[in-house]
């Protein structure tokens, strides 16, 4: 190659010797435009950006607000207290809507509407309840064995996948009818969902950390001796974070649905204590001749099961555009 | 007006002054939530049969996105093409039917990528993937399809063709798949060959393997070659001539002794300056300063004024046409005198 | 350029082995990828060590190994005359202040979810004992500026800067424990070329300034020549040729560097066609399965029968000045640089 002097054209004055903090000046320069330019935002801002465009996000997420406002304040939506004994009147059985009973009454001349509406606090405790124990005990066992791997991860999956091979709701129902009685019915529906309810999360955990673990920002917090805690929490569980919050959202709705089965099956949630699927089971003896008090909780249950799946889906489809 | 396959492009033969492929005044856009992303602003190349074009620039200079317009490989949506003609032995492409375009595609035009393990699939062996070329496109029966694929693995110098012609994508090295890209490529004898940074992801001794493979597979068949690369060595090494590309725009273009004698062009020679020199060693690289422009929202002026040492005030507000310095030379600076002059040895 | 002679890095017959296995449960071992097979160099204060090669030669497993990140089989990485490939708890977490690394790609090798004040200054939050708690963000800011960012970006994430500036974040990160060596594993060949030498100054201007050592692992010869003042040749998990720059560049002795010199595009048209090419044939083998002998006699036009049954050290050979590992090792000047 030749020899080149270096440059000394005119209108090339100060050029050679560009010293490194006159780089300082785009980068302030890239700041005043910062606010026009799309720049790649974080995963979380475009993911909003992108939600807020979903007919779908919108809809599901407007569900479960006044579901929420429901199971918090019933009385807002009712002004008869269903747990209250005096608001039925057996001599009404079955009757059909009525001004002030818009659902009607059902087999013990209780009103519908009201009953209804307090039954979806039960259904949202459990739900959230369920999902948090099961997202908090996954989530900790699959971080711990995709961050650890080997024997750790070898023996933690090996007996999740056990848990995993027991049909979940049947495993529930055994749980919840052995000690059925000895605790509060509530928590006793917690617990049977909880503990077959985990595997799922441990496996998503799991995978997203295993990805994450081979970043390089997890070998330079390595290289800077940082400890395991430390690499765990700080660098491993913000970046995996999103699939599991999508699952959790989906399993949310499917631990309504399956309160709902256990309470229809008798072994959930007991009386006098209000929820859908005890409501679905006491009226389907009379099915038949009065169809209404069955067919409201059946309704709102299908929606909140529905409104909380379309919303991780949507979530899912926001935080992962491969899969659009 | 619906073409058949055999009538593909009128007045094909007849040449005449028209180069085999003219890329003339194109301009590509993406619409984004962001704005509008104007990747390509006005770029106009040729190449004639057996000549090798290098397109120079780094990443976000257009360079791929006019290789794949000319591919017809965008996605459009989002990418929009307002304005410009891509003209293949005087047709212009852009016009075409989809029918008729993908009769050119991979035929008349080939291309081969960077990424040669994503471009292939693996759940094919890579004899049934080439012999797909002959399969779908000459109608051949599956026993003579894999005999001419064998042929080709042996024309790109895969060693043991015969046996290897079952193996998958994954069995074979970087340079090796590299070669199956382009024995793919070149199945169908196309009389253009666009080759987007084929030995980027390679270590020099295959890059070396692959570069004197196409110059070979070039000299046989009198393809033109558009080799899309930012590497300024392998260009000197192959290329007859170079457009350089900065900002959707083609700022030099010139023949390969040209630009690397005397660059007209500012960014060009920034680049060419800050290559490091045995003569340098324990001092700075000459550096070019700033960051590439964002192209949501590009420089006014010259897309390069606010990285360039020569700058005057029109060039902050006037946009530089490729101002022809001799017939076969151009360069969009207001300046380029100066630049010129600024000799390097 | 090296002041003193003072050695802060001694590595001896380095080794790392990545055990093949079958099975999940009851692992069964059925060979091994000899990754780095015998490595030995030292470094001294403020100097540089460029490491050339191809992919799969072990030079970011080198790099791995010398910071710890992983054991080697065998050998020594003696640093400062205590040896961090035997260290263990906070003994190891001590000599880390002393080596530090900068990675290739700047857009993994920053947390996506931590501001770059939160990245730079984690070195502080491992190491409290470095800098007292009030004073962190004052330090991180000075980093900030050393690497030539600006101070009131501290709050700003990963993604709001440009690959340039990343990888200047990256290497204030490296700074922060203000240590003796740095390793670069390809610390340019992700960024733009515009950019690639406002980094390469950066990293000259800051050795400079605070005395720092060197391993520049990159497989852009000229980028190494440029800043290195010795260089290793590397070939199946180790050293073929070892030299001052000038040295291997123009008067190498081994046939692979010759090789792997005169394959470099020479970014310059003029006579091309009389330029000297030498084209090695195939793929380097498996570094599972390495030739016997020299490793690199399956692609070598000098091979002889001695080269498949006795190994060439890496020695200083007759008629040549540096340690080559060639039986025929012979001078031979490719490049033709005036």
């Amino acid at each position: 190659m030749s020899n080149p002097t270096p440059p000394v054209g005119p209108g090339l004055p100060e050029t050679q010797t560009l010293i490194p903090d006159t780089t300082t000046a785009p980068g302030k320069e890239k700041e005043s435009k910062q606010g026009k330019q799309g720049k790649p935002a974080s995963l979380w801002t475009d993911a909003w950006y992108d939600l807020r465009r979903r007919p779908m996000f919108i809809i599901s997420v407007i569900i479960i607000l006044v579901l929420l406002v429901m199971s918090f304040w019933p009385s807002l939506f009712s002004s008869i207290d269903p747990y209250n004994a005096r608001t039925c009147d057996l001599s009404t059985a079955r009757q059909g809507p009525s001004p002030g009973h818009l659902f009607g009454r059902d087999n013990l001349g209780c009103d519908v509407y009201a009953r209804t509406i307090y039954g979806a606090r039960n259904s949202i405790v459990i739900g959230v309840f369920t999902t948090l124990v099961t997202t908090l005990i996954g989530g900790l066992l699959g971080i711990i064995a995709g961050f650890r791997g080997g024997m750790v991860d070898t023996i933690s999956s090996r007996v999740t996948e056990i848990f995993f091979a027991i049909p979940s709701i049947l495993g529930a129902l055994l749980i919840a009818a052995t000690f059925r009685g000895r605790y509060n019915s509530i928590l006793l529906v917690i617990i049977a969902l909880s503990v077959l309810g985990w595997p799922m999360v441990y496996r998503i955990m799991r995978a997203a950390v295993i990805t994450a673990k081979n970043q390089d920002f997890v070998v330079a917090a390595r290289a800077l001796g940082a400890g395991a805690g430390r690499i765990m929490f700080r660098h491993l569980l913000p970046n995996s974070l999103a699939p599991v919050i999508v699952v959790a959202t989906i399993n949310l709705g499917t631990f309504i649905a399956a309160e709902a089965a256990l309470s229809f099956l008798g072994v959930g949630v007991q009386s006098p204590d209000i929820s859908w699927g005890l409501m679905i089971a006491d009226a389907r003896n009379r099915f038949l001749e009065a169809p209404l008090p069955l067919v409201f909780p059946a309704v709102f249950l299908s929606i909140t099961v529905l409104a909380f799946i379309m919303m991780g889906d949507a979530v899912r489809d926001a935080l992962d555009p491969k899969l659009r | 007006m619906k073409r058949t396959s055999t009538d593909v492009l009128p007045g094909e033969g007849a040449l005449g002054d028209e180069p085999l492929l003219a890329v003339d005044n194109l301009h590509v856009e993406f619409h984004t939530r962001a704005g509008t992303v104007r990747a390509v602003n006005g770029v106009s190349y040729t190449v004639a049969p057996g000549e090798t074009l290098a397109v120079l620039g780094e990443s976000g200079s257009g360079k791929s996105v006019t290789a794949q317009a000319i591919m017809g490989i965008l996605d459009m949506p989002p990418a929009v093409i307002p304005k410009g003609e891509i003209r293949f032995k005087g047709t212009d492409l852009l016009k075409l039917s989809e029918e008729a375009r993908t009769q050119v595609r991979g035929q008349r035009i080939a291309m081969i990528f960077q990424d040669a393990l994503s471009a292939l699939n693996p759940v094919f062996t890579v004899g049934w993937q080439i012999s797909e070329m002959f399969r779908v496109h000459r109608g051949m029966s599956k026993a003579d399809a894999m005999k001419k694929a064998v042929e080709l693995m042996d024309r790109v110098r895969i060693p043991a063709a015969r046996q290897r012609v079952h193996d998958y994508p994954h069995q074979f090295s970087g340079g090796m798949r590299q070669r199956i890209m382009i024995a793919m490529s070149i199945a169908l004898d196309p009389e253009v060959l666009i080759a987007d940074e084929p030995t980027t992801a390679l270590d020099v001794t295959v890059q070396a393997q692959i570069m004197e493979l196409l110059a070979e597979l070039q000299r046989e068949s009198q393809m033109g070659l558009i080799l899309i690369t930012h590497d300024l060595g392998v260009v000197a090494d192959v290329a007859d001539k170079i457009a350089v590309m900065y900002a959707g725009r083609i700022v030099e273009n010139a023949p390969v002794y040209d630009i690397y004698k005397a660059p007209a062009h500012p960014y060009t020679k920034g680049l060419l300056d800050s290559i490091p020199r045995v003569d340098q060693k324990g001092q700075d690289l000459y550096a070019i300063k700033g960051l590439p422009p964002n192209l949501l929202d590009l420089p006014t002026g010259c897309s390069f004024h606010p990285r360039c040492p020569y700058r005057q005030d029109n060039c902050v507000t006037d946009v530089p046409p490729l101002y022809e310095i001799s017939g076969t030379r151009g360069s969009a600076c207001h300046y380029w005198r100066e630049v010129l002059d600024g000799e390097r040895q | 350029m090296a002041s003193g002679s003072e050695r802060i890095l001694e590595v001896r017959d380095l080794v790392k082995h990545f055990p093949l296995t079958q099975g999940i449960v009851f692992k069964k071992q059925i060979g091994a990828i000899k990754a780095v097979d015998g490595v030995s160099f030292d470094l001294n204060r403020g100097e540089t060590l460029g490491i050339v090669g191809e992919s799969g030669c072990g030079k970011s497993t080198l790099a791995k190994v010398l910071m710890a990140l992983e054991r080697p089989t065998s050998g020594s990485v003696v640093i400062n005359g205590r040896d961090i490939a035997k260290a263990k708890g906070g003994e190891l977490k001590r000599m880390r202040r002393n080596i530090q690394m900068v990675m290739q790609d700047p857009y993994t090798s920053l947390n996506p979810r931590m501001t770059v004040g939160d990245i730079i200054g984690e070195p502080y939050e491992i190491h409290t004992d470095v800098a007292p708690k009030g004073d962190r963000r004052k330090r991180v800011q000075d980093l900030l500026e050393v690497v030539g960012l600006n101070p009131d970006h501290i709050n700003r994430y990963p993604h709001q800067f440009s690959g340039g500036q990343r990888q200047r974040i990256g290497i204030a990160r490296g700074l922060a424990l203000q240590p003796e060596i740095i390793v670069c594993d390809e610390p340019v060949s992700a960024l733009d070329v515009s950019i690639q030498a406002q980094v390469i100054n950066l990293l000259e201007r800051l050795q400079n300034e605070f005395n720092l050592a060197y391993i520049f692992i990159a497989h852009d010869l000229s980028v190494v020549r440029h800043i290195s003042d010795r260089v290793g040749v590397m070939y199946l998990g180790k050293f073929v040729e070892l030299g001052k720059d000038a040295e291997i560049y123009d008067r190498p002795a081994h046939p692979y560097t010759q090789a792997l010199l005169s394959a470099v595009p020479v970014p310059d048209p003029e006579g091309r066609e009389q330029r000297e090419r030498i084209i090695l044939q195939g793929d380097p083998p498996s570094p599972a399965n390495p030739p016997s002998g020299c490793r690199f006699r399956t692609r070598c036009w000098k091979a002889q029968e001695i080269c498949a049954e006795e190994e060439p050290l890496l020695q200083i050979r007759p008629g040549t000045t540096h340690e080559s590992a060639c039986h025929f090792a012979e001078t031979h000047d490719v490049v033709h640089v005036s």
